[in-house]
């Protein structure tokens, strides 16, 4: 029996109050099981600038989902709401509900710290803290109190192993994560994001500043990953998006412009500014 | 307008050119003038007291007589009365800083205590003397003793603590803190994990920087009533029975060095004077030693870092 039919059969709801549940019922049904995010009507504003403008799209599970659009056009800021690293910047406002299986994540009932150990983030500028190799990685798994030597040693293997350093690193664990090259870096972050097995790897432009054979072992790494993590990535490279994602979201000044099946979106779009933009006629 | 002929484009550089020479000699001399001023004090200091840098000048209580007098009683309330004020000015400024830089909101009632925090480091010492006589000696009961002076120092010197505190921890990469809030560190674990230990070395210098100016401060401890003449040192804080640890020193009356200096610097005779110039040589030495201590920290924490 659904919460309509248990007011109705009470008789005790008011008008207003039934509107809202029955728009509850239906996005609930309408949201297939392995959309892992839905972004639901989401405004999001620095001050009093909308960088966000109703955008609705939904992140299907263990898929890889690129952000792409010009400059500006508001897909980090997405991005960075996925696990509220947008809390962070001061003067930012948020509306409308991005639910995370099934949850909204700005809900007041909402730990943003567990919400943060399940949707991991990697940055643009690759940050492994000025420590060693090993203690970068196992840091996300310190700081909930594991210290269990052997089981940090088979984590740290394994989340290496997964983001494919640990044939080049297994002899320096304990030197410091500084003497790496960039690539390098870049992939122990993801390995340090991978170590507290989240559901969602968060990518906002990762090989921006990589060069092209890093960048190659990166985008290599996200079709492995996308096995058994949900991942979504912005990019400034529209030939990444196409490689590496399932889907791709198109935005342009704050709007999610068209959002579909990457294959799709980038051989016939349908609207005209995507077609432009990844044309390069702008952009 | 004309274009300038390419001989006066030439005359006009080599006019530049001179005006950057001279810039550098005007730099120099600056610099030489600072350099010269604090040399030629050691110089002066050290002609008139050296000699009596002798081990019974360490080891003397002050004295009628200027041969005999020392500056046991001064150098013992100092190291104490810097104690006071490290314990006491460390933690209260440190996290004043950490809680403006991390945890407070920016708005107009946070920027107007950060105003107010950089004006206290303006405030003239002897202001701050003061009001330790009517609240830490009379107030709270303190007396004068090596609390109250401890105290009274370290008010001096939060505003620096507080500044330097700040500086450093803002000159930690934002990417530092978000790869931890990344990982569901929370606002703490992200400070003392990463922002405290990465900026530990700027926070170190902040420190000794203050405690080097308050080791010099004698107005506002005069204000509150430092003793000039004193002939026993205070309780010790080591004790040969249970519990060894002993906190009776802090209730204890004092001197302190700069005030020994000015006591005897204020006396007729001229053998005195000779006191007072060892007794800066030693103040000066330990002022030095302090900002080296400083320098190796800095350089030994940023080498051990790389972002």
């Amino acid at each position: 029996m659904s919460v309509q039919e248990v007011q109705e059969s009470t008789g005790s709801s008011r008008p207003s109050m039934r509107a809202m549940d029955t728009s509850l019922i239906q996005t609930k049904t309408s949201e297939p099981a392995n959309n892992i995010f839905t972004v639901d009507n989401v405004d999001f504003f620095y001050g009093d600038k909308r960088a966000l403008k109703s955008i609705d799209l939904e992140i299907a599970e263990k898929k890889a989902t690129a952000f792409i659009g010009p400059s500006g056009c508001g897909k980090t800021t997405l991005l960075r709401c996925l696990n509220r690293m947008n809390d962070l910047v001061l003067n930012t406002k948020v509306t409308g509900e991005i639910r995370l299986n099934g949850k909204n994540i700005y809900d007041s009932s909402m730990d943003v710290i567990n919400l943060r150990r399940r949707v991991g983030m990697i940055f643009q500028k690759w940050n492994p803290f000025p420590k060693s190799i090993y203690e970068n990685i196992i840091y996300g798994l310190r700081i909930v109190g594991i210290n269990n030597r052997a089981y940090l040693d088979e984590v740290v293997e394994k989340s290496l192993r997964r983001a494919a350093l640990w044939e080049e690193v297994k002899d320096s664990l304990h030197k410091s994560a500084a003497d790496l090259s960039g690539g390098q870096q870049q992939r122990l972050c993801i390995a340090r994001a991978l170590a507290v097995e989240p559901e969602v790897l968060l990518m906002d432009e990762p090989c921006s500043a990589l060069d092209p054979i890093s960048t190659a072992k990166i985008e290599e790494l996200i079709h492995e990953l996308k096995d058994t993590f949900t991942i979504v990535i912005v990019t400034h490279n529209m030939q990444q998006a196409a490689r590496v994602s399932d889907y791709t979201a198109f935005f342009y000044l704050g709007e999610l412009i068209e959002f579909g099946d990457t294959g799709k979106l980038f051989t016939a779009p349908e609207k005209r500014q995507t077609e432009d933009y990844i044309t390069g006629r702008f952009g | 307008m004309q274009q300038p002929s390419p001989v006066e484009i030439e005359k006009s550089v080599a006019t530049n050119k001179n005006r950057d020479k001279l810039f550098a000699v005007l730099g120099l001399v600056a610099t030489f003038a600072g350099m010269l001023t604090l040399a030629a004090l050691l110089v002066d200091l050290a002609v008139d007291g050296l000699a009596r840098l002798q081990p019974h000048f360490f080891l003397s209580y002050p004295s009628r007589f200027a041969g005999q007098a020392g500056i046991l009683s001064s150098w013992v309330g100092t190291i104490l009365v810097m104690s006071v004020t490290a314990v006491a000015a460390i933690p209260v400024g440190v996290g004043a800083g950490i809680y403006l830089e991390e945890y407070a909101r920016k708005n107009w009632f946070t920027a107007m205590i950060e105003i107010n925090i950089a004006n206290l480091a303006g405030v003239p010492s002897i202001v701050y003397g003061l009001m330790a006589l009517g609240l830490f000696v009379y107030q709270f009961g303190f007396g004068q003793s090596v609390l109250s002076a401890g105290l009274t120092l370290a008010l001096l010197i939060l505003p620096i603590v507080i500044v330097a505190t700040r500086e450093s921890i803002r000159a930690v990469p934002g990417s530092m803190r978000e790869a931890a809030y990344a990982l569901g560190a929370t606002k703490w674990q992200t400070t003392s994990d990463h922002v405290l230990p990465y900026s530990m070395g700027g926070i170190l210098t902040g420190v000794i920087i203050g405690l080097s100016r308050a080791i010099g401060e004698t107005a506002p401890l005069i204000t509150i009533g430092a003793l000039t003449f004193i002939a026993f040192l205070p309780d010790a804080p080591i004790k040969a029975e249970f519990p060894f640890i002993s906190f009776d020193w802090i209730w204890s009356p004092y001197s302190v060095m700069p005030i020994q200096m000015f006591n005897w610097v204020s006396r007729p005779q001229a053998e005195f004077h000779l006191n007072a110039a060892a007794t800066g040589l030693v103040l000066m030495v330990m002022t030095l030693a302090m900002n080296a201590f400083a320098i190796y920290f800095r350089y030994r924490f940023r080498k051990r870092i790389k972002w």
